[in-house]
């Protein structure tokens, strides 16, 4: 098997992680959010399972498989929300959402 | 067990009261009433009855102790004991109690019972102030009484309530909190060097303290009382809270409340630390000085009537930091003296400026004058307190102030002349009262009833005990003498006579406990 | 009968109490009757102490009676104790006679007034307290009589409360005497901590022996007693207050105002005369404070129009000559002219009284005139009154007790040509604005009609003192004239004699001569002016110099505009800026800071989820930059 390197799984998970991290901060429409987070919670699996190969150990699989549990529960949730959010304000965007006064 | 049975009388009054408010809408009020004057006439008993005891010389100076054990783990014990002071302040405690259950007893028309309740609880914090010998124990007494007060200000107090309970509130707490972090240290301290962690003030009496920390610990206990005091420039709770009370509220706050401050100094801060306060003597005979000039400038400003009662308060009291700190036997009696005095004198005045409000439902001096043909028994009486409160020879107040200028000159004759320069003040201020609110012209037909049975009772009684005061002082001297005495000797002796009044004190108890068993 | 002696006191107290507590539901007769009653019980009760005191005199010539222990702290000991020697028994015997005459004066004049109980009240309160302070063994009992005489001072000027003129002068009569009185207490906390005692005679005896002549202590002991004296006797440059203390009913100005509460700076010195002694300049000062005021009072009276401004000035002006006598050792001249004045006084304000209830209430003398005929009585005993004060020569009291005082400036120990020649040029302005007043008053035109007679309440207190006016002299006779010295060698056993210089009866009777010469040229002239030609006073008053220095001094020299720009507007406007107390902004400043903090942090509250998200990336990336670097 060709090994890779660990660190460039890390710079992969790195950089799915920051990319989905952005898409956090800059869209404005709920769905894309939540996928945003979904991509951050998958970067960190990899994370997990790149490290997991690395020191040859079962842990990092078993974490992937918690996180995966974790984050179907999570897209499950989310979308019921989303779902709650659209029947009541007609919109997606996460701005006019906002009801709090600051 | 008097003395729990002091605080437990009122406690149990107020709850009753609260009860029964469902019964009858004046159940409360009698049984506030009756509360009230159980408690007077149990500790006026005792003081008569101790009247010649306190004054000899030799018998220790604490006439009843209570002490049983709280939370043992760490060291917090019931202890209460009375002497001389607490128990002059206790009359005064009662006697006001008494009079402002009767002052309320049309002023309050909704949530009697409610009311009743938290006067009551204020007075038996404030009796727990002013016996407890356990500063945990202390300090629990002291918010026993902040609480029930920041409902009686914010409930049934004038325009600008809320405004003044929350300030009340936070100036009182912030410093009671400073406090309570200074006992936390002192008992730390004192933990650390004897191995004996306790919250007893006979065993903290002694401790051993480096001047630098023990300078930090009395700035804690000091700033809690000089706020309760008040001495400028920590006052300005005080004219907001006493004029947004109600009569019976700004008379517990001007007559006892703020002699809880008083009564700390004499109590804990000069035994305590008795080096720093002697070091601290001449800023502190400044700060009295200060309070005494810039109150009385500020009376003499305002035209709120009650406003400018509140504020002859800051001036008085200015006069007790003066004597606490001179600490010779002239001063410290005079401070007592002025401290009940000034219950009684500013009291007085409260009660008139309140059935006053009740009557023409104004406090501005602006549209009062020409009273007196109307209501000359109310012009008789502010005549007359104006006049105590200026400190006119044969009042209380007078007596009071030349023994605390008496003995401030032999400490500082510069802050004397200037406290002196005080009377002048006190002259123009009063004077001021009685001119625009029952002299001068007649600025409408007024058509007020004169003050009725019940409050000619209030005021004679008072009008009784301030000339009583004034004429025959030597009663109230004598039996604070005892405690004042043994304040200065700690002064003068060293540490080892602290310990042996302790510890007769300690086997007292004891004694006390197997008889109790 | 010596030890009846609280009862003099007590008497009045009794009456003020009954009239305080059921004053409100007695008839004028009864009110009046225990009012009147009470002063005359204890005048009797004063006339039997004097005669047994004067017939059999007691051990050292002084009677004390201790009631009870006021305080007892420390070494601080006052007691309420009184005491009877020959200068309080002088006292209290014109404080009672004088009082109860003019008590039975009142009677009649203030029955048309409303609040007939309380003015008796306040009056038999006033009486109480100058006895106590007289009779006090006590400097704190003499100081809570002192203080008592100030607040009747004060009720009494403001009786008529509804007019806030009064109310303003009652105010500045009290504020103004209390600044000495202030003075007065730092005295007495001085003397206090120098011998441990307040007790009068104790600190008589103490001083001389502890304390050096002219030390600091005694110096500003003496000072600080004379503060209290000037404020109380309204000497310069604390006499403002007297002449608009005029504003009370005319009996009060006769009792406090002229016959009692104002000499009690009089008695304070007498009595502590030992620190004076002790202290040869602050008794100069004294001399000098006297001689000052009684020529200043002496020029404004001249000018006044008011005729109890007129009094009231000259009040100033006598007890300008007592402070004379005070200061250059004379004390008992001091002391005897302290009693013919309250005598002829006390008869001039009650006659001025009489003229001001007939006329109602006209104050002007301008606008009487006339009144010689109409009012016989009154004219006569005016004239006796106003002759005595103008010291007109052998019949009357006042020659005899001023000359005394002049005779001791210029040939006292202490005494003083300068001194005198001020004594003397008071008395010729004396005898000017004397006549003056008489002349205006009862000669001329008619101006104004009576509208009722005066009763009998009011004549006889008229004649009574008229009488004491004349024949009071008599009991002291100087040199030249019989040598009688009565009064001298009774006041010995209280007070030291006056040393003098040159003894001699030719110069003394120059002296006398001279002084005849100035009253009666003073006469003369006032009768020039008032009675022949009018128009000369008119024309010295219309135009230049003449029209400024009248106008001077018309207002009191100018100390109150002073007054009230150095310390009373200054001090009101001070008080009125900062009437909402700055020290208030402090704890604002703290409050509407946390508030701005809030307000900045609530906005980063902005309910956005791309904002927390942000924060939170932010907030990893410092903590992580903070960990990993450092």
């Amino acid at each position: 098997m060709i090994s890779i390197p660990m660190e460039f799984g890390l710079i992969l998970a790195g950089t799915l992680f920051v990319l989905g991290l952005i898409g956090l901060m800059v869209r404005r429409n709920i769905i894309f959010v939540l996928m945003s987070i979904e991509i951050m919670i998958n970067a960190a699996g990899a994370a997990f399972i790149f490290a997991g190969a690395k020191w040859g150990e079962p842990d990092g699989q078993i974490m992937f498989l918690f996180i995966l549990a974790m984050s179907a529960a999570e897209v499950a949730v989310g979308l019921g929300l989303i779902l709650q959010i659209y029947h009541k304000f007609q919109t997606l965007d996460g701005d006019t959402v906002s009801k709090m006064r600051g | 067990m008097i003395l729990i049975w002091l605080i437990a009388i009122l406690m149990i009054g107020g709850i009753l009261a609260w009860i029964s408010q469902s019964w009858h809408k004046n159940a409360p009020r009698w049984i506030a009433l009756i509360a009230a004057g159980v408690d007077f006439v149990l500790v006026a008993v005792i003081w008569l009855q101790n009247l010649s005891k306190v004054d000899l010389t030799g018998q220790s100076q604490w006439l009843f102790e209570v002490n049983y054990q709280w939370i043992p783990q760490w060291g917090i014990s019931f202890f209460l004991a009375m002497d001389g002071l607490s128990l002059l302040m206790a009359l005064l405690t009662t006697f006001l109690g008494l009079l402002s259950v009767v002052v309320s007893w049309t002023e309050i028309k909704e949530r009697v019972g409610f009311f009743h309740f938290n006067l009551l609880w204020i007075l038996a914090g404030i009796m727990g102030v002013f016996t407890a010998l356990d500063l945990f124990l202390f300090y629990f007494f002291w918010e026993v009484m902040l609480v029930p007060m920041y409902f009686l200000i914010g409930i049934w107090g004038h325009e600008n309530r809320i405004y003044a309970a929350y300030k009340f509130f936070i100036f009182t707490q912030a410093s009671g909190l400073l406090m309570l972090l200074s006992i936390l240290g002192l008992y730390v301290i004192h933990g650390q060097n004897t191995g004996n962690y306790t919250f007893n003030y006979f065993h903290l009496l002694g401790t051993d303290i480096s001047l630098f920390t023990a300078a930090w610990l009395m700035l804690g206990f000091l700033i809690a009382f000089i706020v309760k005091l008040p001495a400028v420039p920590f006052h300005n709770w005080l004219p907001d809270a006493h004029t947004e009370a109600p009569t019976a509220g700004s008379v517990i706050l001007a007559g006892l409340l703020l002699k809880t401050g008083a009564y700390g100094l004499l109590r804990f801060v000069i035994p305590l630390f008795p080096d720093i306060s002697e070091l601290f003597t001449p800023a502190a005979m400044m700060l009295g000085v200060l309070g005494i000039l810039y109150g009385a400038k500020l009376a003499y400003a305002q035209i709120d009537l009650k406003r400018l009662v509140a504020y002859t308060s800051v001036s008085h009291m200015g006069f007790v930091i003066l004597a606490v700190f001179s600490l010779n036997e002239l001063a410290l009696q005079g401070a007592v003296m002025q401290m009940i005095c000034h219950g009684i004198s500013t009291g007085a005045l409260f009660i008139l400026v309140g059935a006053m409000h009740e009557r023409i439902h104004t406090r501005n001096i602006e549209d009062m004058g020409g009273m007196w043909e109307t209501v000359p028994r109310m012009g008789g009486v502010g005549m007359l307190f104006a006049m105590a409160s200026l400190g006119l020879p044969g009042l209380g107040n007078f007596v009071a102030e030349f023994l605390i200028l008496v003995g401030a000159y032999q400490v500082s004759i510069f802050w004397t002349v200037l406290a002196t320069v005080g009377l002048i003040a006190a002259t123009v201020y009063s004077l001021r009262i009685v001119q625009r609110v029952f002299h001068g012209e007649k600025i409408k037909d007024w058509k007020i009833p004169d003050f009725n049975v019940r409050e000619m009772v209030v005021m004679g009684s008072m009008i009784a005990v301030i000339v009583w005061l004034g004429l025959f002082p030597q009663s109230v001297l004598n039996t604070a003498k005892h405690t004042l005495n043994s304040l200065q000797q700690r002064k003068v002796i060293e540490q080892t006579a602290w310990q042996t009044d302790s510890q007769t004190l300690n086997q007292n108890t004891s004694e006390n406990k197997t008889i109790i068993k | 009968m010596l030890e009846l002696l609280w009862l003099i006191p007590a008497l009045p107290f009794a009456g003020f109490l009954i009239l305080a507590l059921f004053g409100s539901r007695l008839s004028r007769q009864s009110a009046a009757v225990i009012g009147v009653g009470s002063v005359g019980l204890s005048a009797i009760l004063t006339l039997g102490i004097a005669i047994r005191f004067i017939s059999s005199p007691p051990a050292d010539h002084a009677f004390s009676q201790m009631l009870w222990q006021w305080i007892s702290v420390d070494a601080f000991q006052p007691a309420i104790t009184l005491y009877l020697d020959a200068l309080s028994l002088v006292f209290i015997f014109v404080i009672t006679f004088v009082g109860f005459f003019i008590h039975l004066y009142s009677s009649l004049f203030m029955y048309e007034e409303e609040g007939y109980s309380r003015f008796f009240a306040y009056m038999n309160l006033f009486v109480g307290s100058m006895l106590t302070l007289v009779l006090g063994n006590n400097l704190l009992l003499l100081y809570l009589g002192w203080e008592g005489v100030g607040l009747c001072s004060y009720l009494l000027i403001g009786f008529w409360y509804k007019d806030s003129e009064n109310g303003y002068a009652a105010r500045k009569a009290f504020v103004v005497t209390r600044v000495g009185d202030t003075a007065m207490a730092i005295g007495l906390f001085l003397l206090f901590t120098s011998f441990g005692t307040l007790d009068i005679q104790k600190l008589l005896q103490q001083a001389p022996q502890e304390w050096t002549i002219n030390s600091t202590q005694a110096v500003l002991a003496a000072a600080l007693l004379l503060g209290g004296a000037v404020g109380k006797s309204a000497q310069l440059p604390l006499q403002t207050w007297l002449p608009d203390a005029m504003a009370g009913p005319t009996p009060v100005s006769a009792l406090i105002h002229a016959a009692t509460m104002v000499t009690a700076g009089v008695y304070l010195i007498a009595r502590t005369h030992v620190l004076f002694t002790l202290a040869p300049a602050v008794q100069t000062a004294v001399a000098v404070v006297g001689a000052l005021t009684l020529l200043m009072a002496g020029f404004t009276a001249l000018t006044q129009r008011d005729i109890k401004r007129v009094l009231a000035y000259s009040t100033i002006s006598q007890i300008g000559y007592m402070f004379l006598g005070l200061g250059v050792g004379a004390w008992s001249a001091a002391v005897f002219h302290f009693m013919t004045h309250a005598f002829f006084k006390a008869l001039l304000f009650l006659g001025a009284g009489v003229i001001i209830f007939v006329l109602h209430h006209e104050h002007d003398m301008f606008k009487m005139g006339g009144l010689r005929k109409k009012l016989p009585v009154t004219f006569w005993t005016f004239l006796i009154g106003s002759a005595s004060l103008a010291a007109l020569p052998l019949i009357t009291a006042g020659f005899y007790s001023k000359d005394m005082i002049l005779w001791y400036t210029f040939a006292g120990e202490q005494g003083n040509d300068w001194l005198w020649a001020a004594g003397l040029a008071g008395a010729f302005i004396t005898s000017i604005y004397t006549f003056r007043m008489v002349f205006v008053t009862f000669y001329g035109e008619a101006q104004a009609e009576i509208t009722h007679k005066p009763g009998m309440q009011l004549k006889v207190p008229l004649i009574v003192l008229a009488v004491f006016s004349l024949i009071a002299g008599f009991i002291e006779l100087p040199h030249t004239l019989g040598h009688l010295t009565l009064f001298s060698h009774f006041m010995h056993s209280a007070l030291p004699p006056t040393e003098v210089l040159h003894e001699s009866v030719s110069l003394e009777l120059l002296l006398q001569v001279i002084a005849a010469i100035a009253v009666l040229l003073g006469i003369y002239i006032a009768y020039h002016i008032f009675i022949r030609n009018r128009s000369i006073a008119n024309n010295l008053t219309a135009s230049g110099p003449g029209a400024l220095l009248h106008r001077f001094w018309y207002s009191g020299w100018g100390f109150d505009k002073v007054y009230d720009t150095l310390f009373v507007n200054p001090l009101v406007w001070f008080a009125k800026i900062n009437r909402n107390d700055f020290i208030d902004l402090i704890y604002t400043g703290i409050a509407g800071t946390s508030r701005e903090f809030h307000r900045q942090l609530t906005r980063t509250q902005t309910g956005r989820l791309r904002w927390y998200a942000t924060g939170i990336v932010i907030g990893a990336i410092i903590t992580i930059t903070v960990v990993v670097y450092l």
